[in-house]
């Protein structure tokens, strides 16, 4: 099962996938209505709670920002402001001359976990989604790193489109990953090359904070990032669980410059 | 006493839960860093504000009592204002910028105490319970000049620390202009203004209160992790 939320005709929805007669996407919403999948407004497709998120988890990611190999995850926490969903736009303001992506399979916890043992982790799984985490490294600072200026902008960690049940998904997922800007794949990846895998991280997490319903773990992503200007389509794709459209955007459009 | 049952006189009456917090805007804790912001892994003082998260289960009430992890010998608690969002704060201007608050907050920022600024794991900031918040929302009318408030901070009744807001780097108006700049904060939120330069080491068995002239005090008792058993 898999489902997204969605705003339409002056509510909020649940709405799941839906072929029409001709074999054409839809969404049917949870009151019967079957729209246009560019009818709606995409949400993130859960209420989020903590945003937890792992730098350098993907071996060769780290290699190629030039980092040695760890002994615990590279954790670091993001706020609900920078949350968007499918078809968003993310703005990269004028003094950029470095912003990329981050293709990650995001992780959504369903019941409450403290202190989980590994081999029971994956009991506290709801679900997964892809999300988009986007970068900055201009803004990169070597106080508190990734600082939030870097990570936590308006709107720039997209999630969705759905939430694919754990049921449907193998566990631990191991899911081809890539990403398309403009049609072209720029980065390729399986989330089977986890350095930290889930279980683990759901172990290390809970370990000293207890995870909630819609707290959320953003595993990581593996090489590949590359730089994106306004009006690229940045597509990131995991198989089996969505592919989730984003559009880069200038300052003009939110009238600065 | 749960967070919930924090007084809180001003729309839009309740926290939500987002809490973030302002490193090294206290310019002692900058100064006492001294030349080694020029050198690795740091290679030059911050330039822009740097934020962290204490994140929901951090949250909590006067009077709860914060657990000492095993591996952690003692915590240091960060005594700091929290400014409390009233209207959505998004790309304010210095001047306007006040004008968007509900009020202030006393917020103990605990944490296990760590050297380095420049990549601190979330465990140390981050575990249950480590951000007390109380007694009350003040209104910003009620408070006088944000800017020239006493912070004492008690350990068991005896006085540990003694300092104000007037060492910010940034004061709040600029704070909230630099923050809001690149992300938006809602009703409800809690922005802290910054903690000063040495915070008291407490230990399991300890109290520490927090008292901000016109803020009230907040008082939180520190207790042993309970042994546990496989």
């Amino acid at each position: 099962m898999k489902r997204a939320r969605v705003a339409y005709a002056g509510a909020l929805h649940d709405a799941t996938p839906h072929r029409n007669a001709e074999g054409a996407p839809r969404l049917r919403l949870a009151d019967g209505r079957v729209v246009d999948e560019d009818a709606v407004v995409w949400l993130p497709p859960f209420e989020p709670g903590t945003v937890i998120a792992l730098g350098l988890n993907y071996a060769d990611h780290a290699k190629e920002l030039a980092f040695n190999a760890q002994q615990e995850p590279l954790v670091f926490l993001k706020g609900p402001g920078t949350l968007i969903g499918h078809r968003g736009q993310t703005r990269r303001p004028a003094d950029a001359t470095f912003m990329h992506y981050e293709c990650e399979l995001a992780v959504v916890i369903g019941k409450p976990a403290k202190r989980v043992k590994r081999a029971d982790a994956m009991a506290h799984v709801a679900g997964y989604t892809v999300a988009n985490d986007y970068a900055i490294r201009d803004y990169l600072e070597n106080w508190y790193r990734p600082n939030l200026r870097v990570k936590n902008r308006d709107g720039a960690t997209a999630l969705g489109p759905w939430l694919v049940d754990a049921a449907d998904v193998g566990a631990p997922p191991a899911l081809d990953l890539r990403t398309r800007v403009n049609g072209v794949v720029t980065q390729q990846g399986n989330t089977r090359d986890l350095v930290f895998d889930i279980p683990f991280l759901i172990e290390y997490l809970s370990g000293f904070m207890t995870l909630g319903p819609g707290d959320v773990i953003l595993t990581g992503t593996p090489e590949g990032v590359v730089d994106v200007k306004p009006g690229d389509e940045v597509v990131c794709e995991i198989d089996g669980i969505g592919r989730l459209v984003n559009t880069i955007v200038d300052d003009a459009v939110f009238g600065r410059g | 006493m749960p967070l919930s049952a924090v007084p809180f006189d001003a729309a839009p009456y309740r926290f939500s839960g987002n809490v973030y917090g302002t490193l090294l805007n206290d310019r002692a804790a900058l100064d006492a860093l001294g030349a080694s912001v020029h050198e690795a892994p740091y290679k030059a003082p911050p330039r822009s504000v740097v934020l962290y998260i204490k994140p929901r289960n951090t949250l909590a009430g006067p009077g709860d009592a914060v657990t000492v992890p095993a591996d952690a010998p003692e915590l240091e608690v960060g005594a700091s204002v929290g400014l409390v969002i009233g209207r959505t704060a998004c790309r304010l201007s210095e001047a306007e910028a006040l004008d968007h608050l509900a009020g202030f907050v006393i917020v103990a920022d605990v944490g296990v105490p760590h050297q380095s600024y420049y990549r601190p794991q979330v465990r140390f900031k981050a575990r249950d319970g480590f951000c007390p918040i109380g007694p009350r929302v003040v209104a910003p009318t009620a408070v006088g000049d944000i800017g020239r408030l006493g912070i004492r901070v008690f350990v068991d009744g005896r006085l540990a620390q003694q300092a104000s807001t007037a060492g910010w780097i940034r004061p709040a108006a600029r704070l909230l202009a630099d923050v809001t700049d690149f992300m938006t904060l809602q009703p409800g939120d809690v922005l802290m203004t910054g903690v000063p330069h040495g915070a008291p080491r407490v230990r399991a068995g300890q109290t520490v209160a927090i008292e901000v002239d016109g803020l009230g005090r907040l008082e939180n008792r520190f207790v042993a992790e309970a042994k546990v058993t496989a």
